[in-house]
């Protein structure tokens, strides 16, 4: 379970706009007519995307009302889930991941350029407010060690050079592509590469 | 090693791309309405005769599950559900699936779907995954345009719709039934079994639950007979599986290979071996966080199919081989995972809330070397009282591995513990203060 701090600051008012309203209505189509509840977690992604990233409680009460649910219910729903922010979060949020197999090939060294670059400990903005970094867990990527996730996309068989490019690319707000920092096609193996150390754990 | 021909899965790379039209080189969709026509119970035995067994971790024989939903549809409706929350550490197949052969997955859908009477099918894919559910949803537009699926999908007369589902980050939600509640719009907490999902499910209804590969595999088996699946790997193991190897090894890959294979040929063919030569190798966790590490000795001649591996108290798992070699400090990448059940409890049952704390904070203290000999005393026997007393299976899950480091790693461990002083420092910390409380901002 992850504990999560509810912003300071809130909004007194949300409401979807009108093509999130299209949407939300799209999503509804996809369940039963008495199971409107099924909704909650994609309606709360939209209420994350629409506000910059993290969800106000007014946009629980809002979600609540649209849903005929109680709000304590969807509030539950946003803080059992990790992937919902209820405290702002930088434009580029970075997620380190952190578990065994990419702490074996030196996930650790991400984290401390993490640090170096953005912000001394997770969840606080970079001085130019742009960024914000946190260590999740794994992110279903392991052979692409180590690798993290930055908003919607993954960035794969980094090293420690690269991984400064790229954060450099975020805090200049001119990011570079995801994808494999190693130019490999996916998940397939390597040709010709013979590593004898260098992947200590840090 | 695997021939091409028998592979199922052969754009795993996307080497021949993932769109339908590619897809149908690769005879995907390939005579769908024949095999519909054959009927439910041709299906179910077939797959029953394939000796296919459930990909997402607990190995349970696929065609005995169908078979347990109601024959006749009743008052209410039928659902398959697809499990494609892929969140175990050292797991990552489902991932290519949905890139790269998503109309494997679509086809098996529809089959599946008819067998076991579901109308709709839902596939609960984890929040991270936004990418990979996106190119899926392209992949179900495509096939809804040629009526592959949908209204008399095939021709076949049976209608299917599929629906994607996110997730937002629980690992707890590839648990069924816990992905059920999920899909109801709750918290993530796994139910009480039984009833199980397949008499009463989603919504109260009769439910199918199946990881990614093991649908996308239907279709190829009923294709080719199960006569072909099962003459791969032996008896009660059967067919091929993909494998992933990470951790420690030159050449991480995804590949697919005949279940059986032996454990040294899948690391040193397709992972390029251990980092530092195979002598270096520590220990291997074969499937997934979940299952407990086999140390080199047994890796040397150990076969990677569900039976050979309980044989050796661990399991097949998701068949994620993660290979750990001796430049790592075993102690400290299990207190790592062991951070990872922590983290991921759904808080439910009180063994599994508390205790996989108390595993991790033991195990920190262990790899720091401040623990004593009772301490690990206390570690076994926490791992004992999680083991079988929750609600579902992840109780084993985060206990295993632990007890599978202790039982191998013992004298590993011994060597850095230190024996309690008779006189007791004096610590600053108030007696009455809760331990986890102190350690609550990195919870
Ligand atoms: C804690 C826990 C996590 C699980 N995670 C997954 C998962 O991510 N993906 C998956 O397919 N099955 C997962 N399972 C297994 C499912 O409960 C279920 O057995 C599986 O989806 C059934 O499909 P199969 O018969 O095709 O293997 C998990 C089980 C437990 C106890
Ligand atoms: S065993 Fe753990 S994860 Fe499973 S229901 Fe109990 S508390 Fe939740
Ligand atoms: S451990 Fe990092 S992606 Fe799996």
């Amino acid at each position: 379970m992850s504990l999560k701090k509810i912003h300071d600051n809130q909004p007194d008012k949300f409401e979807f706009t009108k093509a999130n309203l299209e949407l939300a209505d799209k999503i509804l189509k996809k369940y039963p007519s008495d199971q409107k509840k099924s909704a909650v977690m994609p309606l709360l992604y939209l209420a994350q995307n629409q506000n910059e990233n993290w969800i106000p409680l007014a946009a629980m009460k809002y979600i609540g009302k649209f849903l005929s649910m109680p709000y304590i219910n969807v509030y539950e729903i946003a803080t059992f889930y990790s992937m919902y922010n209820l405290a702002p979060v930088g434009k580029y949020f970075i997620q380190v991941c952190t578990t065994s197999p990419c702490a074996l090939r030196g996930a650790n060294k991400l984290v401390d350029i993490c640090k170096e670059k953005i912000s001394k400990n997770q969840n606080e903005l970079s001085q130019n407010k742009l960024c914000s970094w946190t260590e999740v867990e794994c992110l279903g990527a392991c052979i692409n060690a180590p690798m993290m996730q930055v908003n919607e996309d993954y960035y794969e068989d980094l090293d420690e050079t690269n991984t400064k490019k790229i954060l450099n690319s975020f805090l200049e707000d001119n990011p570079l592509k995801p994808g494999s920092y190693r130019n490999r096609k996916n998940s397939s193996p390597e040709k010709n590469q013979i590593l004898t150390n260098g992947h200590k754990n840090a | 090693m695997l021939k091409e021909e028998n592979k199922i899965f052969k754009n795993l790379y996307n080497e021949q791309g993932w769109e339908l039209e590619n897809a149908l080189k690769r005879d995907d969709w390939l005579d769908t309405k024949k095999i519909i026509e054959k009927g439910r119970d041709w299906i179910i035995n077939e797959i029953k005769a394939s000796e296919l067994r459930g990909r997402g971790g607990a190995g349970f024989s696929t065609g005995l599950k169908w078979s347990f939903a109601p024959k006749k549809v009743g008052s209410r409706p039928h659902y398959l559900v697809i499990n494609a929350d892929e969140s175990e550490p050292g797991t990552c197949k489902d991932r290519d699936i949905l890139r790269f052969e998503p109309q494997k997955l679509i086809e098996g859908c529809l089959i599946a779907s008819y067998a076991v009477n579901a109308k709709v099918c839902y596939v609960y894919i984890r929040g991270e995954y936004l990418n990979e559910g996106k190119r899926l949803q392209e992949a179900i537009d495509e096939a809804y345009s040629k009526n592959l699926i949908g209204k008399n999908a095939c021709n076949s007369g049976w209608d299917l719709d599929i629906y994607i589902h996110y997730g937002a980050g629980a690992y707890i939600c590839g648990e069924e039934t816990a992905l059920l509640e999920s899909l109801e719009g709750n918290r993530g907490q796994p139910r009480l079994k039984p009833p199980f999902p397949a008499l009463v499910g989603l919504y109260g209804c009769p439910t199918i639950v199946n990881n990614v590969e093991t649908i996308a595999v239907v279709p190829t088996i009923l294709r080719r007979g199960a006569k072909w699946f099962a003459s791969m790997g032996r008896p009660k193991n059967t067919g091929t599986k993909i494998f992933y190897i990470s951790g420690n090894v030159n050449t991480p890959c995804n590949v697919e290979e005949e279940m059986g294979i032996p454990l040294k040929e899948l690391i040193e063919k397709h992972g390029g071996g251990v980092i530092g030569g195979w002598k270096n190798l520590q220990a291997v966790i074969p499937g997934g966080s979940s299952m407990p590490m086999v140390p080199k000795d047994i890796c040397e001649t150990l076969k990677m199919d569900f039976d050979s591996l309980v044989e050796v108290k661990s399991g097949l798992g998701t068949a994620g081989v993660v290979v750990i070699n001796k430049d790592e400090d075993i102690i400290k990448c299990m207190a790592r995972i062991a951070r990872f059940y922590k983290h991921e409890s759904c808080g439910q049952c009180t063994p599994c809330r508390e205790g996989a704390g108390w595993m991790w904070r033991i195990l920190e203290r262990t790899a720091k070397g401040e623990a004593t000999h009772k301490d690990i005393n206390l570690l076994s026997d926490v791992t004992k009282q999680i083991e079988g007393h929750t609600i579902c299976a992840f109780g084993e899950g985060s206990a295993w591995p632990v007890q599978g480091l202790l039982r191998h790693f013992r004298k590993e461990i011994d060597n850095r513990c230190f024996s309690e002083p008779i006189v007791k420092k004096k610590r600053k910390i108030p007696y009455l203060i809760d331990q986890h409380k102190l350690e609550s901002k990195d919870a």
